[in-house]
């Protein structure tokens, strides 16, 4: 039952992709984008990722539409007709590529194969060794604090970095009101 | 029972789908693209069941929630075609 759910899923993905390819008006395209965004956050609801499905569809169907409308409005709606004329070099190299993808992924575990290394190379000892370890008994803590510190870290320091420029870009207008 | 509902949310899908596709006004596909997001309301409900893991139960709210914003910045954009701008007193610095 899932695997034809997934199937029906990733077939309607292929039909609003190949739409998108193929529609002029930008504003039907953005509309068939925040589609995309929520069947694919099905999808990935359906392979058990509910919290990277959530992004998904907080991202691509809430905020990407937003920030693309705003586009949209101090621009046209229409695509320009360029040239649209069927480039052989181009197919060619969009197919070696897919092809190369696909033969990347031939490698991969299966679908919650439960042999598959990343639930057996280290895990275990997260498991049974992080409590004393680390000390600290909630394992997800002492891998987030302690076994990848240096990637939290790092994480962390992105965040408010980025923090850092919103706060620069939004409050820059009240700064100059205040210094004037 | 549960399999019965995801054939008909999968059907209501295909069907929203079809709508989005074909048009033919542009306020048919925003429409559907509303459908869409409760249908995947429900989807991410009955899939719970379905599976007999309805611990997810609850994100459903916050696809409700983002479906509203959607559907908000698409009407203000064809009621003032733009996003909103600084007024005349934010600009006044």
């Amino acid at each position: 039952m899932e695997t034809l759910i997934n199937i029906i899923l990733l077939t309607f993905l292929a039909i609003i992709a190949i739409a998108i390819t193929r529609i002029r008006h930008l504003l039907v395209t953005v509309v068939l984008t925040g589609m995309f965004s929520l069947l694919s956050a099905s999808l990935l609801v359906s392979m058990d990722a509910v919290d990277v499905a959530f992004t998904e569809a907080a991202v691509g169907a809430g905020i990407s539409t937003l920030l693309f409308l705003s586009v949209l409005a101090l621009t046209s709606t229409e695509e320009l007709a360029g040239n649209r004329k069927f480039s052989s070099i181009a197919f060619i190299l969009v197919s070696i590529t897919g092809a190369i993808l696909i033969y990347g992924t031939l490698d991969i575990p299966k679908f919650g194969d439960p042999s598959a290394p990343v639930h057996h190379h280290i895990a275990e000892r997260f498991i049974y060794e992080s409590p004393d370890e680390i000390g600290v008994p909630n394992m997800v803590t002492s891998v987030l604090a302690s076994y990848r510190g240096y990637d939290t870290l790092g994480e962390t320091t992105v965040i408010l970095t980025a923090g850092i420029g919103v706060l620069l870009l939004l409050g820059r207008g009240k700064q100059d009101k205040e210094t004037d | 029972m549960f399999a019965a509902a995801m054939i008909a949310i999968l059907l209501a899908m295909f069907m929203s789908l079809c709508r989005a596709l074909l048009g033919p006004t542009l306020y048919d596909r925003l429409l559907a693209v509303n459908v869409l997001g409760t249908i995947t309301v429900l989807f991410i409900a009955v899939f719970g069941f379905l599976t007999g893991r309805p611990e997810f139960l609850d994100i459903g709210l916050a696809y409700a929630l983002i479906n509203f914003i959607a559907t908000i910045a698409v009407l203000k954009f064809f009621e003032y075609r733009d996003m909103g701008r600084a007024t005349e007193e934010e600009l006044d610095i």
